[in-house]
């Protein structure tokens, strides 16, 4: 498979090549939605000139930044705002301390280790209202917010029941990173993912690993998203060096370990290379089986109206969007979204102050999908289908699951 | 215009508003003349490095004690325009081995604080230093934004009753007999001509002191020497790095506000007002910086230009008397027994970061002179006001964002928080304040004083706002504002001349489309009258 590389100019000197062209300023989702963030070009490569590595930043309106990524997409001269943004929140966190909010919204694994031992009934507490007032005042995470629900068994046992998972045997190895959304609340989409790799004669692997680190990392806590990213480095490298490629369905985990660990958690060594340059999301990789004529495509053609929805992580990846051309090829009418953003970003939207931004940012979305009135709508990222579901009423699957159906003809 | 004064000083850079605000505080009645805005001549286009003294150790070990001792105090009389970065002496590998030795001991004679520590730790507070350092050392440099620290001088000449005259320019200095009495000149913004009697004149006029010493009928040889600076755009370094080697060029980088500057060279030129910028020049400064900084040129350069220092040729050595008084770096001369011309001293070259010193001394001279024994105060007067604390690089972010929490949610930004100036942060506020005070519609005092249009984008969106702001707010004719705009312009794309490659150039191409094509300046009408304000040196 063709290896992507690492960048070699560091994050923060990126802001040389800013020309201030506004480009990224008129493409900030949050920007446009909230008086109080001055915008990317102001927060990223302009203040970072004020910065200095051993004083803190001052500037808290920083935090407004959800950290999709948009502008780092737009900007034409390789600034990497969004990423220098998120170095120079974490920055004020060290100094100031970290919220225990933060604290909390960056844990999903622990919290799902926790949820699904207590199951059923871990899903309670999130649904009762008085509570989460009570939490909204204490933690600020705002009460309308909707958690997904933990589900019954987790993937990784669902996995080693299966025998499904463990008879292929292709010449092609994938090690699969699941993520803890898919392991803890979703396990259908890591299920329709390993079908598809079934279906594709692949071997599979489920390595050892951990969260991916990211939702500690986008709420500031460096210093346990690197110590879990350096985890997942050395777990997944051994299995790199035995020949397999790293995939994954959640686009977010992917994109932490292929660009974030680098750029904006700052880890600098040959393992992390290996592994960076040997993960894909999962329609990266089916995309490239499929240049090559590697793919099987004996989908079974099936008429039905999707919205989909590419989310800001998996557009950050920059391999187009397969996941749109594989669906009109399974017959589907594929409604592109416009907007660059739902507005949620990881958990960004679940927090007290920027609950309305986030759900102004997805207003767009949100109008369209009541506009077009398709079943389904379908989205690659975890947070952001939630986000969707709870804002619009629409179901919202993965296009890995879709991918799944088209195998198997019939709808799930 | 006449008027008369006990003691006339000749130039507002570092030295003269130094001897104004010391003869000013011994409660000399003083004038200050300086021929264009403050920090007009070298003491705004120096390397902002405030000595530690480490420099001079083994070449000039008075230099060097005077540099420890001065440094120490300045930190103290104005902080807010001095930023603690700290200095690091490193040995390069292409640098002499047993300088690193020599230049430890040589410290500790000067009493120039002085601290080894390990190349790994130096490399670890400052990650992009060349990681085949030997060894390295640990001073007390500081930056020194000196745009700020004239104006604290000038407002505290004024405050001691001084008076400073900004944008007049000396053309004759009257004799009587053997001894100056006075000097006339012109007032360049109404062009009037004035008469200023004096008991004695201080020439502080820096590289042009020869110039001045001719109108009086003295021979003093200055010949100016350029050195050439290149602003990066960021700052690669927090702390001062110089190379551990003999003084030469390009062996300092100092960052100083926003940016990392690296200087200098130094070459003769006859003239302090024109002087070209050589590529080779620029070369070999970018050559210098790897040999500190490995990724050096993969970094945005943002402008070169130059300053030029007074090289002082002693032509008449036998007849100084009391040579006691001068280090080798500066020089004080008394033209009455050096050429039998009474009434005027020239002090000539020196250092910013002793211009407090030079300014006793001169003004301790001149005291003598005059028969009148005073004490100098300076060393106990604060400058700054007394809750002054040293400067950040973050000030302005941090200002910023107060203002910035008070405005809440509401969509009308209250105009006067207008970002004017996005690279450096100057607001409509500190415009619409400056331009009340000055009353003057030079961009380029803006960009002095405020630090407009001095970043990346070389004033590529700022200019237009800025001058529309002065148009308004002085009421100027519409081709007066206009010829502000392009003078300004000009000048600044001049410095960005030199280091025109990679990214500087694309944003470059950028500037030059909003201001030809999309604002078509070259059309717009202009007043030519306008020269008469000094421009800056061209290069
Ligand atoms: C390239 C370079 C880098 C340097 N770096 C450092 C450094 O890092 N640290 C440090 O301590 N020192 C440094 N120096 C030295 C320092 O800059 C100077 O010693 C100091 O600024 C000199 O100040 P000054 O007041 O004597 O001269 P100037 O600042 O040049 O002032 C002389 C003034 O006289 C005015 N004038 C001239 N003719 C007339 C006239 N006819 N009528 C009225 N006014 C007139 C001029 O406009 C000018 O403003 C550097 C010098 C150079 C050249
Ligand atoms: S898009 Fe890039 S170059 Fe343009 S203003 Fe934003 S950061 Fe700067
Ligand atoms: S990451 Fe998103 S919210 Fe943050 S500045 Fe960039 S575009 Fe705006």
């Amino acid at each position: 498979m063709p290896a992507h590389s690492l960048p070699s100019l560091s994050t923060q000197i990126t802001s040389d090549l800013c020309i201030k062209c506004n480009i990224c300023a008129s493409a900030c989702p949050v920007a446009a939605a909230a008086d109080r963030f001055p915008g990317p070009k102001a927060v990223g490569p302009q203040a970072q000139r004020f910065r200095h590595p051993r004083l803190p930043s001052p500037d808290k309106s920083l935090d407004y930044c959800s950290g999709c990524g948009v502008c780092s997409l737009v900007c034409p001269h390789g600034v990497q705002i969004a990423e220098m943004n998120a170095i120079a929140r974490a920055e004020i966190f060290k100094r100031d301390g970290l919220p225990l909010r933060n604290w909390a919204l960056g844990r999903s694994e622990l919290l799902g280790k926790v949820g699904s031992l207590f199951w059923p009934l871990s899903n309670v507490p999130f649904k009762i209202k008085p509570l989460r007032v009570v939490i909204e005042k204490v933690m600020g995470i705002d009460a309308r917010a909707r958690f997904p629900d933990f589900s019954r068994g987790t993937f990784r046992a669902w996995f080693k029941r299966s025998a499904a998972a463990k008879r292929t045997m292709g010449a092609r190895k994938v090690a699969y990173f699941h993520g803890c959304a898919s392991n803890y609340y979703e396990p259908r989409i890591a299920q329709a993912a390993i079908e598809v790799f079934e279906r594709n004669q692949i071997k599979v692997a489920l390595p050892e690993q951990n969260c991916c680190g990211l939702p500690m990392q986008s709420n500031g806590d460096f210093e346990s998203a690197r110590v879990y990213a350096r985890n997942n480095i050395r777990k997944l490298a051994r299995w790199v060096r035995e020949g397999y490629d790293i995939v994954g369905a959640s686009t977010s985990c992917t994109l932490a370990i292929k660009h974030e660990y680098h750029a904006v958690l700052g880890i600098d060594d040959p393992a992390l290379e290996l592994v960076a340059t040997n993960t894909y999301d999962i329609f990266e990789y089916l995309a490239m089986l499929d240049d090559e004529g590697l793919l099987n495509t004996r989908f079974v053609k099936r008429a039905e109206t999707v919205v989909y929805h590419a989310p800001c992580q998996q557009r950050t990846h920059g391999f187009g969007r397969p996941a749109a051309d594989f669906m009109r090829r399974f017959g589907f009418a594929v409604i592109e979204s416009k907007a660059d953003c739902c507005g949620v970003a990881g958990t960004y939207g679940l927090k007290k102050e920027k609950y309305d931004i986030a759900v102004a940012v997805g207003q767009p979305l949100f109008q369209q999908i009541a506009d077009e009135n398709p079943n389904r709508v379908v989205c690659d990222s975890e947070t952001c289908r939630w986000w969707i579901e709870a804002h619009t009423g629409k179901k919202a699957v993965h296009p890995i699951e879709v991918m799944a159906e088209a195998y198997r003809g019939r709808r799930q | 215009m006449k008027l008369s004064t006990e003691i006339l000083i000749l130039g507002g850079g570092a030295t003269g508003l130094g001897a104004a605000w010391d003869a000013a505080l011994r409660g000399f009645k003083t004038v200050l003349l300086e021929k264009g805005d403050l920090a007009h001549g070298t003491s705004g286009r120096y390397h902002g490095l405030l000595h530690s003294g480490g420099r001079y150790v083994l070449r000039d070990p008075q230099s060097a004690r005077e540099c420890a001792a001065e440094n120490a105090l300045l930190r103290r009389l104005m902080p807010s325009c001095i930023e603690d970065t700290g200095g690091l002496f490193v040995t390069a590998p292409a640098d002499p081995a047993d300088y690193a030795d020599q230049f430890f001991a040589a410290c500790k004679t000067c009493a120039v604080p002085v601290i080894e520590t390990s190349p790994a730790e130096a490399l670890q507070r400052e990650p992009l230093l060349n990681p085949k350092i030997t060894r390295a050392f640990r001073v007390e440099d500081a930056s020194c934004d000196s745009f700020d620290a004239l104006h604290l001088l000038a407002r505290a000449v004024r405050a001691a009753n001084g008076e400073v005259m900004l944008r007049h320019r000396v053309t004759q200095i009257i004799r009587s007999g053997n001894r100056i009495v006075g000097v006339t000149g012109e007032n360049l913004v109404t062009g009037e001509s004035f008469t200023i009697y004096a008991d004695i004149v201080l020439n502080c006029a820096g590289a042009w002191a020869g110039r001045i010493a001719a109108m009086a009928g003295c021979e003093v040889k200055v010949t100016p020497g350029k050195g050439l600076m290149i602003a990066m755009n960021s700052r690669l370094v927090n702390t001062v790095i110089n190379r551990c080697k003999p003084p030469s060029d390009g062996d300092i980088i100092v960052p100083v506000g926003t940016v990392s500057v690296i200087g200098t060279t130094d070459t003769a030129v006859p003239n302090p007002d024109k002087y070209a910028i050589e590529d080779w020049e620029v070369e070999l400064l970018m050559a210098e910086g790897e040999q500190i900084i490995p990724s050096f040129r993969q970094h945005r350069a943002l402008r070169a230009w130059a300053g030029v220092r007074p090289l002082y040729e002693d032509t008449k050595k036998e007849e100084q008397k009391d040579s006691r008084l001068m280090s080798r770096a500066h020089a004080l001369l008394d033209h009455e027994s050096r050429d039998g011309v009474a009434g005027m001293l020239s002090m000539v070259g020196g250092k910013f970061t002793t211009f407090r010193r030079m300014a006793q001394l001169l003004v301790d001279t001149a005291c003598a002179k005059l028969g009148a024994e005073r004490k100098c105060l300076t060393k106990d007067t604060l400058i700054d006001s007394p809750d002054a604390k040293l400067h950040t690089v973050s000030k302005r972010l941090a200002s910023l964002e107060s203002n910035k929490w008070h405005v809440a949610s509401s969509t009308a930004q209250p105009p006067s928080h207008q970002i004017i100036c996005e690279c450096e942060l100057v607001t409509r506020a500190q415009i619409e304040s400056h331009l009340r005070e000055s009353g003057s519609p030079i961009l380029n005092d803006l960009r002095r004083d405020l630090r407009l249009g001095m970043g990346p984008c070389q004033a590529g969106f700022c200019a237009y706002r800025a001058v529309g702001i002065i148009h308004e707010t002085l009421q100027l004719a519409p081709p007066i504002s206009n010829s502000q705009l392009l003078q300004f312009l000009q000048e600044r794309w001049k410095g960005e001349r030199p280091v025109m490659w990679g990214h500087s150039l694309r944003s470059l191409e950028f500037d030059l489309h909003i201001y030809r094509n999309l604002l078509g300046v070259d059309t717009l009408p202009v007043e030519r009258e306008i020269e008469v304000y000094p421009t800056e040196q061209t290069s």
